[in-house]
Formats: structure tokens, sequence, C-alpha cells
């Protein structure tokens, strides 16, 4: 036994909110305080220590595809609530007081547009809509825009960020990974590229379908990547987990990802992977 | 009496007992009407407490310590099993096994997950709880099976997949998302028992099939009663209550299209009797593979991309 073993666990941030309000942000990582402008002009990324804020759909939209301009498509498909799910509130009223909060409907965004000049399908997933959980919503929109990659014959995206299936679904929502899944091996079956971008945190039943997919998989600088969320795998093992676990530089360590890329150069990296594997 | 019995078996085991001894007298004495009065007793008795069961008595069912599991069901449905070992990349995971086997003289590669019966066994099969060399491994054997054009059949029996520390750095996401989508493209039939529990995507990751068949007491989700519970009331306390709320049991999931068949169970459930427990599991896939076996390959590929297209409730 080690004479100086931690008995207390280390501080750390709880919570990762995806904004802060007013003209200052604070970097969690660094304490770096920079203007709001400044680092919406840097990719959300902290201007001192390159930190990857978590960003939503409409900013990875914003960012990636030519002067920002892109075609929603599939934008006000809802989910139902089949099994009348009721936890501390009603799976519907989550639903609908989602929606208003966030003016999102689902945890995912479909949309087509140009990556310098480059026509592809995009979707981006978004955590602040019940923790990007997958439900029936996710599943159909992921099959529909893997349609419309197939119909327009061009690459397919997803942008993944996601905790996992949707508990209010049950079992309904571990079927969307296969519904997903099959979709995606339709598209490859049609020699179309699909690049998984993965960005923290991205676990469960999104690892374990679309994120972990791609033809070609990459992921934000020390995005959380993994089947188990750390928590459960701390409290299974009853170890303490060694620094770095389950974050991209790790999983690519062991053989999971092809690329850790800087939000800075997404874009561009995008744009010449599909270069490499697809021709107009 | 059995230590492993259920608070609501309890009764009707009593009964039983009873009756037993009374026979066992009735050498002697003639009593034999008053053991048919309790026979009748007995049966009404279990009827009335197996009609009435809440989801978390079948969860607790799903889990009884003397339930068939995967190897019981191998022995007794088919005939000349060759196990098959390991991944060929890192290792052999005892939590699921799998290999050739005839049912009915009908070559099929039969594939399962495996639990213990004792601590011994438990540790040896970890609970049943997969590894990515497990997924693997089982991708592995239904590649062979695809090659040699034999139907697959899995029985899914985990309390989910291994969480552990090597289990993420050897990718365990990626193992269950691989078998996903190779099982909804696998050109040879694919029938999928739930025997036991059902535990997301541990047992999805090799649940996809043509047919789903699921026993009349047992669970599938997408997580279980009790982490569901710690997850939404911040408790443990809650697990029957989300048990009710996750719609977890065959006939709740037959409602919903994610299962095709309820596969009935022997009175008082399979633990009560592992060999028609296996008479009941055999018909069932016998029937569901003739009907399989009518369609044509790339009709029936068409049908599972249908049917999991299919999945979900939306608007819009």
């Amino acid at each position: 036994m080690a004479w100086f073993r931690r008995t207390k666990k280390n501080i750390e941030t709880q919570d990762k909110k995806e904004f802060d309000e007013g003209h200052w942000i604070k970097c969690p990582k660094c304490d770096e305080i920079m203007h709001k402008t400044q680092w919406e002009n840097n990719f959300y990324l902290c201007t001192k220590c390159d930190y990857h804020f978590r960003i939503g759909s409409e900013e990875y939209f914003k960012i990636i595809f030519d002067e920002g301009e892109y075609k929603e498509f599939d934008k006000k498909v809802t989910s139902l609530d089949p099994l009348e799910f009721v936890d501390t509130k009603k799976y519907k009223d989550r639903i609908n007081e989602t929606i208003k909060k966030t003016g999102l409907y689902d945890a995912i965004r479909n949309t087509t547009g140009k990556i310098n000049g480059k026509q592809c399908v995009i979707s981006a997933m978004d955590f602040k809509f019940i923790g990007g959980s997958i439900g029936s919503v996710v599943g159909e929109k992921i099959a529909r825009a893997a349609q419309k990659a197939i119909k327009e014959k061009c690459p397919y995206i997803i942008i993944s960020k996601s905790g996992g299936a949707r508990m209010m679904e049950a079992a309904i929502s571990l079927m969307q990974l296969a519904k997903t899944s099959a979709w995606l091996a339709r598209l490859g079956e049609n020699g179309l590229p699909y690049i998984s971008v993965i960005t923290d945190p991205t676990t469960g039943g999104a690892s374990a379908s679309f994120a972990m997919l791609g033809d070609i998989i990459i992921a934000e600088p020390d995005s959380l990547i993994g089947f188990a969320g750390p928590r459960v795998v701390r409290q299974a093992t009853g170890k303490d987990l060694p620094k770095g676990f389950q974050h991209a530089e790790f999983v690519m360590e062991h053989g999971f990802l092809d690329a850790i890329v800087n939000r800075k150069d997404l874009k561009d990296k995008l744009y010449q992977l599909m270069k490499f594997m697809h021709n107009e | 009496m059995s230590k492993n019995v259920l608070e609501f078996e309890k009764p009707i085991i009593e009964l039983e007992q009873k009756i037993e001894e009374m026979r066992n007298l009735s050498d002697s004495l003639d009593i034999s009407n008053e053991i048919s009065k309790l026979e009748k007793k007995v049966n009404e008795l279990r009827t009335s407490v197996y009609k009435n069961l809440t989801r978390w008595q079948i969860v607790q069912i799903a889990r009884h310590p003397e339930r068939p599991y995967s190897l019981d069901y191998i022995y007794l449905m088919t005939e000349d099993f060759i196990e098959f070992h390991g991944d060929r990349n890192f290792g052999d995971d005892k939590a699921v096994v799998g290999g050739f086997a005839n049912l009915d003289n009908k070559p099929v590669m039969i594939i399962g997950q495996q639990k213990g019966r004792d601590t011994k066994s438990n540790i040896y099969r970890n609970f049943g709880m997969m590894n990515p060399e497990g997924y693997r491994k089982a991708l592995r054997l239904m590649k062979l099976a695809e090659k040699f054009n034999r139907p697959v059949i899995t029985l899914i029996d985990t309390p989910g997949a291994n969480p552990g520390m090597e289990a993420e750095e050897r990718g365990q996401a990626e193992a269950i998302a691989k078998n996903i989508q190779e099982m909804s493209s696998l050109k040879v039939p694919i029938i999928v028992c739930i025997i036991g529990e059902g535990a997301s995507g541990g047992a999805f990751g090799i649940g996809v099939g043509d047919r789903v068949l699921m026993f009349e007491y047992c669970w599938y989700s997408v997580i279980s009663p009790e982490s569901c519970s710690s997850i939404l009331f911040r408790s443990w306390d809650y697990k029957e209550q989300a048990a009710e709320a996750l719609k977890l049991t065959a006939q709740d999931l037959v409602e919903h299209k994610i299962v095709d068949r309820i596969v009935p169970e022997p009175e008082g459930g399979a633990h009560r009797n592992h060999k028609q427990a296996a008479e009941f599991l055999k018909d069932a896939i016998l029937e569901e593979l003739k009907l399989l076996e009518k369609i044509s390959p790339d009709k029936f590929l068409d049908l599972r991309i249908k049917k999991y297209g299919a999945m979900g409730y939306w608007e819009g």
C-alpha cells in the first residue's frame, strides 16, 4: 500500500455549461477570461489554451458550412410518447418544455449545404435537448438524412454529442441503434462516405452505434468518448480511473479513432476527407 | 425448501410441499380426496399469482438463479453441439458461448450469453457480462454461419455489457456498434431469443434479427430498473416504479413490435421445469425457421431493414 494515497477526491467540474451569460467568458480549464466576441471568433475555443467549449448544432453549422449557409430539412419531427413515461415529470411535458426552452424540436438537426463548394448532408446533435439522448426522432432523422445523402449522391457527416439512448422511450430507443446502423450500412453499399465527428461527450447508445461506425472517425480534442460513462465504470470497478481515461487521446491511443482534429481545422479536414473518398 | 424462493412463490411452493408430504402418507391412509382438493387450490393460487405479476416480479423471475441458462438450452434443444472459442484477435470471452449444433437435424449456429450458477462460476462467466472480444467472437461465428449458409440463433441473458476499464480500452462501444450493423445485413436468417435478462446495448449487441422471441417472464429494455431509478429518481428505491415505467415485459414489447412472439413458460416459470422450457423454445424456433426458410435471402434482408426502419414513434 502506498504511503500517500489520496483519500479525498480531486476537485472537478461537475457540470460543464454550454454557455455563460454576459459578455465575458471564463475558461474552465485555465481560468483565462475572454470577451464573448473574441471567443466566438475563435471557434468557441479558449484563446489561451484551446479548450473546446461545448457548443450546439447551430454553432457547428455556422463554422462548417460555406458562409454559414445551409438548408435544414425534417426540422419539425417530434417525439410521441408511446410508453406514457412518467418519472419526476411526464415525458410529454418534458419534451414540450425543452422545445420551448431551447427552440429545438429534438436532439438532432438535419442539414444540407456546401463545404468549400462540396455538397454534403450533415446531422448535428444538441446536448441541451435531454442530454442529446437518442429516441425515435434521432433514429428517424438519421435514417432520413442517410437516405437524403443516397438520393443526392453526396457524403454524410454526423456530429455526435450524446449521453446515449433516451430512457423515456426505453426499448424503443434501443431499437434506434439498429435503425441508424442499418441505414449507414446502406449508405456504404452505395459507395458514399460517412464521416463521424465525435464531440464532448459521446457515450452509451451513440458510441455503440453511429458514432463508432464512420468510414473515418474523428474527434475533437479531450472529448469524453466511451460506452459506459466514467461514473458507472468507477462504481463497477471500485477503482480510481487513470488520468485521461475515455478521453479522445486515450481512445485514439487504443486504436478507435482515426484522428483528433482541432475545431479550427474541422471544416478543412472534413473537406479533404470527403475529397479523398468521393468524386462529384 | 430451496433457498432461492421468491416472495410471491412461497405460498405456492409451501402448498406443493404439503401435497407431496400427504402423498407420502397416502400409502397408509386414504386421503386422495384431500389431496385433490389441495391440488385444485394450488392450481388456482398459481394461476391468480402468475396472472397478476407486477413488472418488478417478472424481473425477479427473469433473474431467478435456478433458471435455465444458454448452455442448458443448447444441450436440451440441440444435438452435437461443438463449442468454438475466441475472437482470433484477443482472447476467449467466457460470458458468451457459441458453436454449430443440430436443431432437429438442421445445422445451425447458436450463440448465447452465459451466466454462472454459483459465485465461482459466475466469476468465470463474469455474470454474463460480455467484453469486446465476446462481441467479436459472436460476430466471427455469425460470419462463419453466413459463409456456409446456416441460420443464426442467439440467446440473450445478460445484466449488461461489462462496464470495466479493460472493456473500454478494447472498444466496447465499437464492438457493439459493429455487431449491430453487421447483424442488420447478415445474409442468413437470425432468430433472437430472450431467455432471461436483456439489458440494453449489452443484449442488443447480439440482438438484431428477423424474428425476436421472448420468454413469458423475461425483461428487455434500455436500462435495468435499478439504474433507471438511480438516474431518474436519484435513488435505488424506486425500482418497482421504474420497472413499470420502462414497460419491459414480453407483453409490453409485443405491443410495440419489438418482440415478435412470446414463448410460454412452464407453470411457475422456466426455473421450475428446464426440460419443458427448452421444448417450448425449440418448438417456437423450429416454427419460425420454417417460415424464414421460405423467404429468399435478398427479400428477408429488405424485410429486416424495413422492420427496424419502422421502429419508433414520431410525427412530422
